[in-house]
């Protein structure tokens, strides 16, 4: 096996770390919900500095091998491409901080009416399933499985605009969390931006085995 | 303008039938790379441009080579002439052992030029074209073998575009060459096609990338694939055209 493929062999190795570590990520906040455990939202916490790390060993080794072997091709478009992903994968795992953030704060006080409303579990089983495709789509190079993503996408678009309804009514209901209220909102329109950078590396795994690029294309 | 067409060129060194089928065309003031592993044929038919295979016993071809619309391996074509078209550059610098102004002044003297002027008009734009002057200027008449390796190949070059060529082929012309010299050849290779029409055959991907309009993969005595070359290195069409130049084999 030539040099660059056993480097780029890594890379694909790590990045399915990270597409793994972010799931687990997300899918943890889906369960923080059932189970009410502030421990395990503390984990995901402090996954973000493991996912910080591996970007920039993704980076890094990006770098060596543009620097080092001058890839070509399928070789130069995956390199491309697991930059974009760890980038995105990034901002996802932001996300999730964030979520389990709030989580950790309220998920024993909060009327959990309030969650099933705005569909936060719902949104949180989407994301978790469209980030275990895209693991299985990088894995076994299934530009099929990759394209699935988009249609899981709507689902989250149709949630997101579905909870402008939910909020508007909700306060009403709930006067006094106005706040809670406000911040979940903000939760469902980072999921759905969850949705949308999970959309991307479907788009980029598909660059990467087909060379078609299907970013701004409605 | 196509200015050189092969057609179905089947190349045989006695029984062993080193290109098979290959028909391609190239456009004038362009710079085409011809890439493949080593034996695969790219050499063969580079020098089929200029007839330099004619000098094998056992060499024979069938299907046409056409440039200028003329089939170069026709009864009336004079090979000397075809050459003085069709200039060749080799992968080792091949000076003679003479002075640097007369390596480049003598193609023309071989032709018959006499006037001394005419000649030492034509060697300075020569050695002008091919970024050599401001640094010969002033030791015109030293012997060619005590420049550099990367001058010697520049001269070289001189010495091949003072005929006036309308086609430069070049075997491998930097792979002798350190880095620096390497870079001011393919720099000068993107100005020369400007004038001319450049047909480069080279193992090294990135300069095939770098300099070439459009790149030719042989395989095993075939055209695999012939693309532009910003098409070839990003979105190859064949797996087998993938795997050489991702370094797979070869």
């Amino acid at each position: 096996m030539a040099q660059v493929e056993l480097e780029i062999q890594a890379l694909k190795d790590n990045l399915l770390d990270m597409i793994e570590l972010v799931e687990n990520q997300v899918s943890r906040c889906r369960t923080i919900i059932e189970t009410k455990d502030e421990k395990l939202a503390r984990e995901v916490i402090a996954d973000e500095q493991k996912v910080n790390a591996q970007e920039l060993a993704i980076d890094k080794d990006c770098e060596n091998i543009i620097a080092l072997y001058n890839p070509v091709a399928s070789d130069l478009r995956f390199v491309l491409a697991a930059i974009k992903i760890s980038n995105d994968l990034e901002r996802i795992a932001d996300n999730a901080c964030s979520l389990a953030k709030f989580l950790k704060r309220h998920v024993t006080s909060i009327d959990h009416k309030l969650l099933q409303e705005f569909g936060i579990a719902e949104m949180l089983d989407t994301c978790t399933s469209m980030l275990r495709d895209m693991h299985k789509a990088l894995r076994e190079d299934d530009t099929k499985l990759a394209r699935k993503v988009f249609d899981k996408d709507h689902a989250l678009n149709a949630i997101k605009k579905r909870s402008v309804k939910s909020a508007s009514a909700l306060l009403k209901e709930y006067p006094d969390d106005l706040k809670v209220i406000l911040r979940l909102f903000t939760i469902v329109r980072n999921l759905e931006r969850v949705g949308d950078l999970t959309k991307n590396i479907g788009e980029e795994i598909v660059f990467h085995i087909e060379a078609q690029v299907l970013k701004h294309q409605k | 303008m196509k200015l050189i067409v092969a057609e179905d060129v089947n190349v045989y060194y006695g029984d062993n039938h080193v290109l098979r089928d290959i028909s391609l065309s190239i456009s004038e003031h362009t710079v085409t790379a011809l890439i493949g592993p080593s034996g695969c044929g790219k050499t063969t038919f580079l020098r089929t441009l200029n007839r330099m295979n004619d000098y094998i016993d056992s060499f024979r071809v069938e299907g046409k080579i056409k440039i200028d619309g003329k089939d170069i391996y026709g009864n009336k074509v004079k090979v000397e002439e075809l050459r003085q078209k069709v200039g060749m550059v080799f992968q080792k610098p091949n000076p003679f052992p003479k002075s640097i102004f007369d390596n480049v002044a003598y193609g023309l003297k071989i032709q018959g030029t006499k006037d001394k002027k005419s000649i030492g008009e034509r060697v300075e734009k020569s050695l002008k074209q091919a970024a050599l002057w401001n640094e010969v200027k002033d030791i015109l008449h030293k012997p060619a073998l005590s420049l550099s390796g990367g001058q010697q190949q520049r001269l070289c070059i001189a010495r091949t575009l003072a005929v006036k060529p309308s086609i430069v082929l070049m075997d491998e012309p930097a792979s002798a060459l350190d880095p620096i010299s390497t870079a001011k050849i393919e720099e000068l290779i993107l100005e020369l096609k400007e004038n001319y029409t450049i047909v480069i055959v080279t193992h090294n991907m990135q300069q095939a990338a770098r300099v070439s309009d459009r790149t030719a993969f042989f395989y095993m005595g075939e055209l695999v694939e012939y693309s532009k070359t910003s098409d070839m290195f990003t979105n190859p069409k064949n797996k087998a055209t993938e795997n050489y130049i991702t370094g797979r084999f070869g």
